[in-house]
């Protein structure tokens, strides 16, 4: 087999940008797995050791936190729930607001959609203290709803819903029509299935967002029960840091891997319906 | 009574678009019915008008004896093919099919039933498990009619169903319309541009023109005794030829030929139409005229000649050797000519 220059070359940046995206990760999971002695002495490993399994299991299962009451596991389904509330919230509501902004003729539906557009400007971070305040007079800090409810309007898959919605044809909505669906039934036996790529693109994206999430639940959570992975990462087996003892080294890397793991099982699970829908186009 | 009756339909659009003007007309139990017109002139509208998908600005559709113009398009009870078919993309053909039937909480095996016997009726029992993408153009087509038929609905619409398919399929497809509609003898309306369509399948024609009903009656009718000026261009292929005349008791002159109509008419602006398989070529013709162009079709061929500057075509069978730049005879017979007054378009 004989390759072009260029078909080289184009291997080499691929090659290259592959290993930019692997290693640190590989590095991370080799180095979670010696124990901290080896990892203060000789610094980052590059192969594995041999405390794997003593390294996840304290991850898992040692109370931690001031209270010495919370595991990471606790943390991991924190940090689950408000994601999965998030995506799944974000990508129902959106659907929704999109089908009344496309398919029902009020007046004030294109100024309203500019007024969710802009919402883009002022992401959580700009608006924190009026969430707060709201948030917290609601009685909502240290539950599940105060985490999630916040975050679950998004005005990007909503943008995105209303532009795949304007795609599909007038016909079917009135061909639906005469079969006697009425709107309720058009969104869920024609809307929803016809976007389900999108669904799984959208969900994707904001369970990511949703699992990302560090200022919110860091102000909105002072019961450690509530604690979320990311806020977890600052915390986590940092005690005893200024003391006599190793830093934890290899708790933390371990505990970094399995903090990246619900995302990409939501990613491999969700990719085969991306692909099927890529594979069969359905218009 | 009749079946389906529009008394004065009005359809004026938001921006003030007058669609369909004052349009009334009575349709009977069975009856295949075809819209017939340019595109733009509100056939497609008054169509939809029927279907429950255009409100109606003014007027009164009655289906069956009640009146439907408030009534929601799904309890109508009619069923409508789209030009793009409309098949549901993510739906196999038999969910298609069977998804109207479902809304309506039909029991499962009853639609089992009632799908498989109308995909049999229309050889479609093959593809009952594939997605429209998967189908060609006129099985697309098939599974379009098959959703509408299996639903037994009191009225059929077409709206220009065959405009997507080629020419050979769309004869097919045209034959196979005619035929299902005898058969199930289900009321119909076809919306067309294309005449031939119209006539071969309509029992009778609506032909419409800006919004306005230009002319109703048979096939036979519509095309023998065009009542506008419009009807008679429209329908017939190759067209009507129209000279612009002057009618002086009864003679028409057109440029420097001078057509005795058997009557005593007076007309300063008139038309004179004669369809161009009604032109009589023969050796012993009275009138002249130079041979332009000729085009061969096969059995027949078609002359474009000009009397005085105004061009006009006739049809003859190609066994009769003229050529480009050859010159023939022929007679134009009173009893073949219709008339119409410049003014209003309308004959006289």
């Amino acid at each position: 087999m004989k390759f072009k220059p260029l078909e080289i070359l184009t291997h080499i940046i691929l090659i290259l940008g592959v290993l930019l995206m692997v290693l640190p990760i590989w590095f991370s999971f080799a180095t979670s797995t010696h124990d901290n002695v080896s990892i203060m002495t000789e610094g980052m490993k590059f192969f594995l050791g041999e405390s794997f399994s003593q390294n996840y299991n304290e991850v898992l299962n040692e109370k931690g936190g001031w209270s010495e009451e919370v595991t990471a596991t606790r943390m991991f389904v924190n940090s689950f729930i408000m994601a999965l509330g998030i995506a799944t919230l974000k990508v129902v509501i959106s659907a929704m607001s999109a089908y009344a902004l496309v398919y029902f003729r009020f007046k004030l539906a294109v100024p309203i959609f500019w007024l969710i557009f802009i919402t883009l400007l002022v992401p959580l971070e700009v608006r924190i203290f009026p969430s707060y305040k709201i948030v917290s007079d609601l009685g909502l800090t240290n539950t599940y709803t105060g985490l999630i409810l916040p975050l679950v309007a998004s005005a990007t898959a909503t943008f995105f819903f209303r532009q795949f919605y304007k795609t599909i044809p007038d016909e079917l909505l009135e061909s639906a029509k005469l079969d006697g669906a009425n709107s309720w039934r058009f969104f869920i036996d024609f809307l929803l299935p016809l976007s389900k790529t999108m669904l799984a693109a959208m969900f994707i994206f904001m369970f990511v967002y949703g699992y990302s999430q560090y200022l919110w639940p860091l102000i909105m959570t002072t019961d450690e029960k509530y604690w979320t992975v990311v806020m977890g990462m600052k915390i986590i087996f940092t005690e005893n840091y200024e003391g006599v003892a190793l830093p934890r080294t290899g708790e933390r890397f371990a505990y970094i891997i399995l903090s990246m793991l619900p995302p990409v099982l939501v990613v491999v699970i969700l990719q085969r319906w991306f692909i099927k829908g890529l594979i069969q186009t359905e218009k | 009574m009749s079946f389906l009756e529009l008394q004065n339909i009005t359809k004026i659009y938001p921006n003030g678009t007058k669609a369909v003007n004052e349009t009334s007309l009575n349709i009977e139990n069975g009856e295949f019915v075809v819209f017939v017109g340019p595109s733009g002139c509100g056939k497609s509208t008054l169509l939809r008008m029927i279907a429950g998908l255009e409100d109606i600005t003014n007027g009164e559709i009655s289906l069956d004896g009640n009146v439907i113009n408030n009534i929601d398009p799904s309890e109508r009870d009619v069923a409508m093919v789209f030009q793009n078919y409309a098949l549901y993309p993510h739906m196999s053909v038999f969910n298609n099919m069977a998804y109207g039937l479902k809304n309506r909480g039909i029991s499962k095996e009853e639609i089992n039933n009632k799908v498989n016997d109308v995909a049999k009726l229309l050889e479609i029992d093959q593809l009952l498990t594939r997605k429209p993408s998967m189908l060609s153009g006129g099985q697309r087509q098939r599974v379009a009619m098959g959703r509408a038929i299996v639903r037994n609905p009191k009225i059929f619409l077409f709206d220009e169903p065959l405009s997507n398919l080629d020419a050979k399929l769309r004869n097919q497809m045209r034959l196979e319309i005619k035929r299902l509609q005898r058969q199930m003898g289900v009321t119909s309306i076809f919306v067309t541009h294309d005449q031939t369509e119209a006539m071969t399948l309509g029992d009778r024609i609506v032909v419409i023109n800006n919004g306005v009903v230009e002319q109703v009656g048979t096939p036979k009718e519509i095309y023998s005794k065009p009542n506008t000026k419009f009807v008679a261009e429209f329908i017939g292929s190759p067209q009507m030829n129209l000279f612009n005349c002057k009618i002086e008791n009864g003679i028409a002159h057109i440029a420097d030929i001078k057509i005795n109509l058997n009557n005593s008419k007076n007309i300063e602006d008139a038309s004179l139409g004669i369809r161009p398989d009604d032109i009589l070529i023969s050796d012993n013709g009275q009138h002249t005229c130079e041979a332009n162009l000729v085009e061969y079709l096969g059995s027949d061929m078609i002359i474009y000649s000009k009397i005085g500057d105004q061009e006009f075509s006739c049809k003859l069978s190609s066994k009769i050797n003229l050529n480009a730049g050859d010159t023939f005879k022929f007679d134009i017979s009173s009893t073949l000519v219709h008339l119409f007054d410049n003014t209003n378009g309308s004959r006289v």
